[in-house]
């Protein structure tokens, strides 16, 4: 990844996090098959709610016929993550126009929220909606493409996991949160490695006693106070 | 599963609040001024929620008792860490990460 904003330079940078998705595709189509769904349901799932977890949750709750009002709040609860990444992604674009900023916030996931803050951080913090709409439907689309592929190939393919697919998502994030640190120059190394730890622990001792997407939530904000903390009163 | 109203309301609905998660932020950024508090804890949020989204896939989440390591998957997260210290490009270390974990299911 270099500081270009074009275009063809987001097509080059969101290549690596396709991975990811044709992994999660190939995992859904299983899951979506057990689950009866056709791909008319999965399609309108992949294009309306655009949220791989949550995706998930969906479907099994729609294998046991869970009330609509549940599925919507646990949609939401895994889903608020998003918020954050939001406010924080907005940042960059607030002398964009605003139809521009709810393109791109229509579109931002997990990855492409990733993928723009590394880039943010080669660039001095600028970024186009050019570059981020580029990466954000090329997501889209290939996001519904893996799942409609995997849910065709569900039927074929009983074991998808012996292929190490499934582990392209969280090694990209792995590859993200570290391009993140060393590129992010106006932080210390060590502020950055106290706030992961903070984190790491957190997860765990809130793992307990929480659901895992309400844990993450938490954790995330306590790393971001604690990194405040430790950067304002050392 | 046949598409019905059932499940089209309940995909319209979980659309609906994740669509709004993702906007109403944007919009707000736009047209008011944070304080400047905020917007230095927000500087934190790719590094912790990245963080807790690899630690969500390493650890087994179990109410009521203490996360277990699923060890296939930091076993495989070994590899793709020292992959992303000496290579620095996201695609070489995504595909060590799937070759990693291709040859650990090969091996268990």
């Amino acid at each position: 990844m270099n500081d270009d904003l074009t275009i063809k330079t987001a097509i080059k940078d969101v290549i690596p996090t396709l991975f990811g998705y044709i992994g999660v595709g190939l995992a859904y189509g299983v899951v979506a098959q057990t689950a009866h769904l056709g791909i008319l349901t999965i399609t309108l799932l992949c294009l309306i709610v655009y949220a791989g977890s949550a995706q998930f949750a969906i479907t099994s709750m729609f294998v046991s016929a869970s009330p609509i009002s549940a599925i919507i709040l646990s949609t939401f609860l895994i889903n608020s993550r998003m918020i954050l990444m939001s406010t924080s992604m907005a940042q960059h674009f607030k002398h964009d126009s605003l139809r521009q900023n709810i393109a791109i916030g229509t579109l931002i996931t997990d990855e492409t929220f990733a993928l723009g803050m590394n880039k943010a951080s080669m660039t001095k913090g600028k970024l186009t909606p050019a570059w981020f709409n580029t990466a954000n439907v090329i997501a889209y689309i290939v996001w519904w493409l893996a799942y409609v592929v995997g849910a065709l190939a569900g039927k074929l393919i009983t074991n998808p996991e012996s292929f190490g697919l499934d582990f392209a998502v969280v090694a990209m994030f792995i590859g993200l949160l570290y391009l993140q640190m060393i590129g992010d120059r106006r932080r210390k190394l060590r502020v950055q490695l106290e706030v992961i730890l903070l984190v790491v622990i957190a997860m765990f001792v809130l793992g307990r006693f929480l659901n895992p997407e309400i844990a993450l939530l938490l954790a995330t904000i306590i790393g971001c106070l604690g990194g405040m903390a430790v950067e304002e009163w050392r | 599963m046949k598409i019905n109203t059932y499940l089209l309301l309940t995909i319209l609905g979980c659309g609906l609040v994740t669509w709004l998660s993702r906007v109403v932020p944007f919009v707000l950024v736009k047209n008011f001024v944070l304080p400047s508090g905020l917007i230095k804890l927000l500087s934190f949020v790719p590094v912790a929620i990245m963080t807790a989204l690899v630690v969500q896939n390493i650890l087994i989440f179990k109410t009521g008792s203490w996360p277990t390591i699923n060890w296939l998957n930091f076993g495989a997260a070994v590899p793709t860490v020292a992959g992303a210290i000496i290579t620095k490009s996201l695609l070489i270390i995504v595909v060590i990460g799937i070759i990693s974990m291709a040859v650990l299911r090969l091996l268990t």
